[in-house]
């Protein structure tokens, strides 16, 4: 099978991130958590290949340090939505148009209308900022993305012939749900999982930005971006490198999005041959 | 039509509740006591108390509820703790940064994403449509942020075209608060752009594809005509859609955009409230952002069921 191009790229895109997240926890060139203010400032060349912070700390060990931030932040969000947004939605679709379904739903459309990010702000700022509270923050909100979602699949399988024998057959709506349904909708969960990451990704970086994420001194992209402003004129190597690896990770997450989707969503998958 | 309208205005007012009732429980998780807070570690118990009672934390819950409610519904929003002036006046005077800064972004945005969305559409799979599609992708993956640190570096301290951040205020004249305006709203608008033309090209392929369409060329349209007199209208409703949630993003992410540019506006008096436990600014002020955001989002169904009469009858 040929792969889409997109997914190849953002593939490798998200690989190195990913792969120097894991890699930091047993090697960076510099301790992050080590200070040497005689190395501050450095620009970018052969001893520091990003440059050294104001107080003469890695940049490159900092961005390997922060994707693990990142990416652990996301993914548990991303987590936390699968893990009950799905059943919540497989619930609601197994009791369709019954008050159960109603309820679920309506508490979906709440949560949608809700300018996200000012909720993360005061879920943040009422119980401390640190890493563990931006990933309540951001996995409240992928909740009913992938409640919706499961629902809306699970809808349409729901009236197909093989769920009717399925139920001839003396299965009850739990085990339905867990044996035809849920292995069907994988694709869809799969491709809006990678999506819902990217999200995580920055909205992560957002609320370190404003001082609301993970506390020095752990290394995290957004906070070093917040660190850098006030020195941007003189060291704009601060803020190059991780804005630039935020951005790598977001759209070779997208771009893997965009080529999960092409290959697992039959329809797409049918214009493409 | 006042049917759907009537509907609407219910699960809207519910909404508001729900949300009102989930922001009132959150602050009062909040641990620390804004009355001893503001007097300082040496303060006698009572006047702790007595501070307690001027505030009015000291009644039940639900009174409490009630009259933070009560008292927003008839425009009184509360004293602030730390400022001890009206938080009604704290929010009148910063809205007028925030509320233009999210509308003109909007603008640009919308500026930006129609006719970038429409030249994809038109070249479909030309080079000029793939370069678009490309740089919509590093659009939306672009942290808008560091976007803004990025242009204060190339335009505010490299060319000096703008300043680097602060508000002279709308008395100084409207054209240079529109100016240190525009940076900002550029950085807010660029990924919501790329958002929205991404929408606009996608919604504009599906309508081209219509019979009606093909009817439109068959008797002897031009491919510009069956764009802008058939295909464009048709392909706004989604577009309508996305422009209507983008204003929620565009709200939520003044506040942080605010704090690149050091402007006063909403989001550095939430920042400010969080970190002086200030907490009636604070829950007055996010009460405010998630009325706009609903109200934006009804008034965008109810523009809908003017416009198409099949929404109206769908619910």
């Amino acid at each position: 099978m040929n792969l889409p191009r997109s997914l190849i790229i953002g593939g490798f895109l998200f690989a190195v991130f990913l792969l120097a997240a894991i890699l930091s926890f047993v090697w960076t060139p510099y301790d992050v958590e080590v200070l040497n203010i005689a190395a501050k400032l450095r620009p970018p060349g052969a001893t520091h290949w990003f440059g050294t912070d104001h107080f003469g700390r890695d940049i490159f060990s900092m961005i390997m340090v922060g994707a693990r931030t990142s990416i652990a932040v996301a993914i548990v969000a991303v987590g936390i939505g699968i893990g009950l947004g799905v059943p919540l939605g497989l619930w609601a679709a197994a009791n369709h148009r019954s008050w159960l379904d109603e309820v679920i739903m309506r508490g979906n459309d709440l949560v949608f209308a809700f300018p996200s990010l000012v909720i993360a702000i005061l879920i943040t700022a009422v119980f401390g900022p640190s890493a563990i509270n931006a990933i309540i923050a951001i996995g409240i909100f992928n909740i009913p993305v992938f409640a919706r979602i499961s629902r809306g699949g699970a809808l349409s399988i729901w009236t197909l012939d093989y769920i009717l024998s399925a139920r001839v057959v003396g299965k009850g709506t739990l085990r339905i749900s867990a044996e035809h349904i849920l292995p069907n909708i994988a694709n869809l969960l799969i491709v809006q999982g990678t999506i819902q990451f990217s999200l995580g990704i920055l909205a992560e970086a957002a609320l370190s930005y404003v001082g609301l994420g993970a506390q020095p001194p752990t290394p995290s992209w957004g906070r070093m971006l917040a660190d850098s402003q006030t020195m941007i004129s003189f060291a704009p190597h601060l803020a190059l490198f991780p804005g630039f690896a935020i951005l790598l990770t977001v759209l070779g997450l997208n771009l893997m999005g965009d080529g999960l989707r092409d290959i697992l969503d039959p329809k797409i998958r049918r214009l493409r041959q | 039509m006042l049917r759907f309208a009537a509907t609407r205005l219910i699960s809207l007012s519910l909404s508001l509740l729900a949300a009102s009732v989930v922001i009132f429980a959150v602050i009062e998780v909040i641990p620390g006591d804004p009355a001893s807070f503001m007097l300082g570690l040496n303060a006698e118990p009572d006047t702790v108390m007595a501070l307690r009672d001027q505030l009015g934390l000291n009644g039940s819950i639900l009174s409490r509820y009630l009259s933070w409610i009560g008292g927003m519904l008839s425009g009184d929003f509360g004293t602030s703790y730390t400022y001890r002036v009206p938080v009604s006046e704290l929010i009148l005077a910063r809205i007028w940064i925030s509320l233009p800064l999210a509308i003109y972004a909007l603008l640009l945005s919308t500026l930006i994403a129609f006719p970038v969305g429409l030249i994809a559409a038109a070249r479909r799979g030309k080079a000029s449509d793939i370069g678009i599609m490309a740089s919509t992708q590093l659009g939306i993956a672009v942290p808008n942020f560091w976007f803004a640190m990025l242009l204060v570096l190339v335009f505010a301290i490299n060319l000096r075209w703008f300043s680097a951040g602060g508000f002279p205020g709308w008395d100084q004249g409207f054209w240079l608060g529109l100016k240190s305006l525009t940076l900002p709203a550029i950085a807010l608008a660029l990924p919501q752009a790329s958002i929205l033309a991404r929408i606009m090209r996608s919604s504009l392929l599906d309508t081209l594809d219509q019979d009606y369409i093909r009817t439109a060329r068959a008797k002897g349209l031009s491919r510009r005509q069956t764009i802008t007199r058939h295909a464009l209208r048709n392909a706004m409703i989604p577009v309508l859609t996305i422009i209507g949630m983008q204003f929620s993003f565009l709200l939520a992410g003044a506040i942080i955009i605010e704090n690149v540019f050091f402007l006063p506006g909403l989001g550095r008096l939430i920042f400010q409230g969080i970190t002086q436990r200030d907490l009636i600014v604070v829950e007055s002020v996010v009460m405010l952002l998630v009325f706009a955001v609903i109200s934006v989002t009804f008034l965008v169904d109810l523009a809908y069921a003017m416009a198409d009469p099949r929404l109206r009858r769908r619910k």
